[in-house]
């Protein structure tokens, strides 16, 4: 009785703010608004929507009733036509749509179907080729937001929505004609991170005649990839396969190489990103730098004289502390560009490389400060890629505490006949050759304890076998044992690969190592673990342990990302746009993902990825524009008293307060507003119309959801 | 609210298209279950949310009212949720003040990959808006 009651009372009060919104409606059309003005539609017509309900096979009509929810859309007032359809995102469900705008003068079109950030875009087609204005469409998300998640509750999903359609219907007739508007795309992109992955995208993007700024934050490009000895499954020499790209991206005209550099700031939007990049102060001129001060024929050219005579030495990041390098310094021999570079973290301004580098070149400049440079990209690539978990974390395998317990990535400058000990493996406490090696997968992957990551890290695995066919290979007698959890051995010639491991005599053992704990007399480790083969406990002393330790974002993606508007995982890893059929694509257009930045990826496919991201970001630079959503702000004028509170509230300055008609009214900049809608949020006045989702369209929608449980 | 075993709240939720409605879609795309007495309105970011909007919902009849948005420092449209979470204190401050009980209001951020802190969060804001009973201003009525 009491619902009744009060089931009655809302009905006048919506009667009552009728008026309101047709006030609001004719207001709506401001003379200022153009995308408003569409031709032969006029607002007043009375609304005739469409209800569209879908079963999405049983996925919908499994968990609520559609028949019901049919039938109630019927009796809304603004309704002219329901119907329901199997599959309504398919070509005869679609057809439905288009079939009754005509048949019944539609005005409005509303489907009950999945979400609309898979299905809007279909349904906003069908709606033109129906006749109507796309953005005459607004859907029910009876799916995902509704069957999918109660699943069990048949009354209660299709009272949810029934309320959901006419929240939907209300919206609906209130909607008004939108034209998206057209701008044009900077014909240049940016990529973020010089890895494999960012050098792989710059290079399609050069081919593909765009210019491209490559942004790396170390001194010289080739990521990760350039630390590594050999590569699974083919056993190719990482260095012999990426060099050449690396000269590629160094010689190429269209890529513009910034190294030792990062992202200050990002503004602006697809198409027309303003980027500040903050060049760090190198220390040393390159020769293009210094022909720009006068220096005909200097700067640069990599001689290492400087190096020679550099009395500051530190441990090389390159080569994971086991090398020293001085306070200025190349990582490697084969660094793209062969420029070197001044650690002014550490640098004593003694001169001696001034001297030493000699009045020709003078390519040392020590009093060189930070350089922001502006420049304009159409899209861009985010290629942040990875750093290593810190395995130490893990104590009970004693990273850090034992010299005999390294990681993997040591192992591979250990391995590597241009790394710290010229290729020859040895254990760090007395430098003997190893005859026993344990390798410990799943070193902080898969590890649900909360100190490691619960991913995998998907490459391990693989790299192991490697390091064990490495060991086979160069070390006579020696035996590698594998503690595993599963061998992940997916990819093409992987499996094979693990079969010839395998034959070559490496031990497998399936148990996660509980323990290791090392001799202190001859710093031989004895690792513990369960074979769960044999269901029987293993004590094993080996000369070397190796941890395949996981890996996690790069330290610094987290102010990369925030710059570029992308959101991430729990774990940190860059958010793609759709896991399946959306991986390079992030919710902000024109920014698109490449490599592991957005989750764990072995080398192919971290290529195939950076391949599909410079796909995805050249398309809109090709076509040369490019259409946003048309959800702008504008301004009523009537009934904007020129405050300015909305001015200071916009984040992309697209506000500003100007004088018409002798009365001080606020302006919108079309090319800036986004439609983040935060100043109709605020204005006192109620002058600000956001399109789409205006404040009578909101308030429909809030009256509509008052009228629940009347059904 | 004991008479009322069938009572159903009435709760509104509004949420931004860029990470709490994607997170409510997640947790759908996962089956993970959660009482269905929530209707949502989405807009593209919880900036758009006038206070009127919350206040008109309770003045007319809502139980409950729950604002999800990006994380701070999230936000699709960089700021926007810090201003929605503003406006947030101010419209509890004056529920307090007409002895509306502000636990009927809430502001949650659950983000695009958090499809089981939605569901978690929905299950919460039902309990509580069950616990709390019909709202005293729609008993007037």
């Amino acid at each position: 009785m009491v619902e009744k009651k009060k089931a009655t009372t809302k009905k006048t009060e919506t009667k009552k703010a009728a008026p309101v919104k047709q006030e609001a409606k004719t207001q709506a059309p401001a003379p200022t608004v153009k995308a408003t003005a569409a031709p032969g539609v006029t607002t007043t017509q009375k609304p005739r929507i469409g209800v569209f309900i879908c079963h999405c096979g049983t996925n919908i009509a499994g968990s609520l009733d559609v028949k019901a929810v049919e039938e109630y859309a019927k009796t809304l007032p603004e309704v002219a036509w329901a119907d329901d359809y199997q599959y309504m995102c398919s070509t005869p469900g679609q057809g439905k749509i288009e079939k009754a705008i005509k048949d019944q003068k539609l005005t409005g079109i509303v489907v009950a179907a999945c979400t609309p950030r898979l299905h809007e875009p279909t349904f906003r087609m069908a709606t033109k080729e129906g006749g109507l204005n796309p953005f005459r469409f607004e859907m029910a998300n009876i799916r995902d937001q509704n069957s999918w998640v109660h699943m069990h509750d048949r009354e209660g999903a299709t009272s949810k929505a029934k309320d959901a359609v006419r929240i939907a219907v209300a919206k609906a007739a209130l909607l008004q004609d939108l034209y998206p508007k057209s701008v044009p795309v900077e014909k240049a992109a940016m990529v973020v991170g010089a890895g494999i992955a960012g050098m792989q995208a710059s290079l399609d993007l050069a081919a593909a005649g765009i210019k491209t700024y490559l942004i790396e934050s170390a001194p010289s490009i080739g990521g990760r990839m350039s630390q590594l000895d050999k590569t699974f499954p083919t056993l190719d020499c990482s260095q012999c396969i990426l060099t050449p790209k690396m000269v590629d991206v160094g010689r190429s005209a269209n890529i513009e190489l910034m190294t030792y550099s990062e992202v200050e700031n990002v503004e602006g939007y697809i198409g027309n990103f303003d980027v500040t990049i903050r060049k760090k102060a190198r220390g040393v001129l390159t020769p293009k730098e210094a022909e720009a001060r006068g220096i005909v024929g200097g700067g640069c050219n990599g001689c290492g004289d400087c190096d020679a005579v550099c009395p500051v030495i530190k441990p090389n990041d390159f080569e994971v502390g086991m090398k020293p390098r001085k306070a200025i310094y190349i990582n490697h021999p084969q660094v793209v560009p062969l420029i070197y570079t001044i650690d002014f973290n550490v640098c004593v301004k003694c001169g001696l490389c001034v001297t030493a580098c000699g009045p020709e070149k003078r390519a040392i400049d020590l009093e060189s400060k930070d350089e922001f440079i502006k420049v304009k990209v159409g899209t861009a690539i985010l290629a942040t890629g990875y750093d290593i978990f810190p395995i130490e974390k893990k104590e009970e395998w004693g990273y850090k505490r034992y010299e005999n317990v390294i990681t993997s990535l040591e192992f591979e400058r250990l391995i590597c006949a241009s790394g710290p000990t010229g290729g020859h493996l040895i254990r760090p406490s007395d430098g003997e050759t190893p005859k026993r090696v344990a390798f410990v997968l799943c070193a902080g992957s898969r590890d649900n304890t909360g100190v490691g990551k619960p991913y995998c890290s998907r490459f391990c695995c693989m790299y192991s076998l490697k390091h064990a066919h490495q060991i086979t290979e160069k070390i006579p007698g020696c035996i590698p044992y594998i503690f595993y959890m599963d061998i992940r051995s997916f990819g093409k010639a992987y499996e094979e690969f693990y079969y010839r491991i395998q034959d070559e005599g490496a031990k497998f053992i399936r148990g996660r190592v509980a323990n290791i704990l090392e001799d202190p007399k001859t710093k031989n480790l004895h690792v513990y673990a369960d074979d769960t083969l044999l269901d029987r406990p293993v004590d094993m002393e080996v000369d070397l342990v190796v941890l395949a330790a996981a890996i996690e974002p790069k330290a610094d993606t987290e102010r990369t990302r925030r710059l570029f508007g992308v959101s991430c995982t729990g774990d940190g890893w860059l958010q793609e746009a759709h896991p399946k059929l959306n991986p390079c694509g992030t919710t902000t257009a024109g920014v698109f993902l490449a490599g592991v930045c957005q989750g764990p990826k072995d080398i192919p496919d971290t290529v195939a990825s950076a391949e599909g991201a410079a796909s995805a970001a050249s398309i809109p630079i090709h076509i040369g524009e490019v259409e946003l959503e048309p959800y702008f702000a504008t301004c009523i004028e009537e009934k904007c008293a020129g405050c300015g509170m909305c001015v200071n509230l916009c984040p992309y300055t697209a506000l500003s307060l100007v004088e018409k008609n002798g009365r001080t009214v606020m302006q919108v900049t079309e090319a800036k507003c986004k439609g983040c809608g935060t100043c109709g949020g605020f204005c006192p006045g109620g002058a600000i119309w956001m399109n789409h989702f205006a404040t009578p369209q909101i308030v429909a929608q809030i009256d509509a959801f008052l009228l629940g449980g009347e059904q | 609210m004991a008479d009322n075993k069938e009572w159903k709240p009435k709760i509104l939720g509004m949420v931004c298209n860029w990470c709490s409605y994607a997170g409510a879609d997640l947790a759908g795309g996962g089956r993970i279950q959660y009482p269905p007495d929530v209707r949502i309105i989405r807009v593209m970011c919880t900036g758009r949310f006038d206070s009127l909007f919350v206040l008109k919902a309770f003045a007319d009849g809502a139980d409950g009212v729950l604002i999800s948005g990006c994380h701070f420092g999230d936000c699709h449209y960089l700021e926007g949720n810090y201003k929605s979470a503003k406006r947030m204190f101010m419209v509890k401050r004056l529920m307090k003040s007409i002895g509306l009980d502000d636990r009927r209001f809430r502001m949650t951020f659950v983000s695009a990959s958090e499809g089981a802190k939605w569901a978690k969060v929905i299950t919460d804001v039902v309990n509580t808006v069950k616990e709390l009973g019909p709202s005293p201003l729609t008993e007037n009525k």
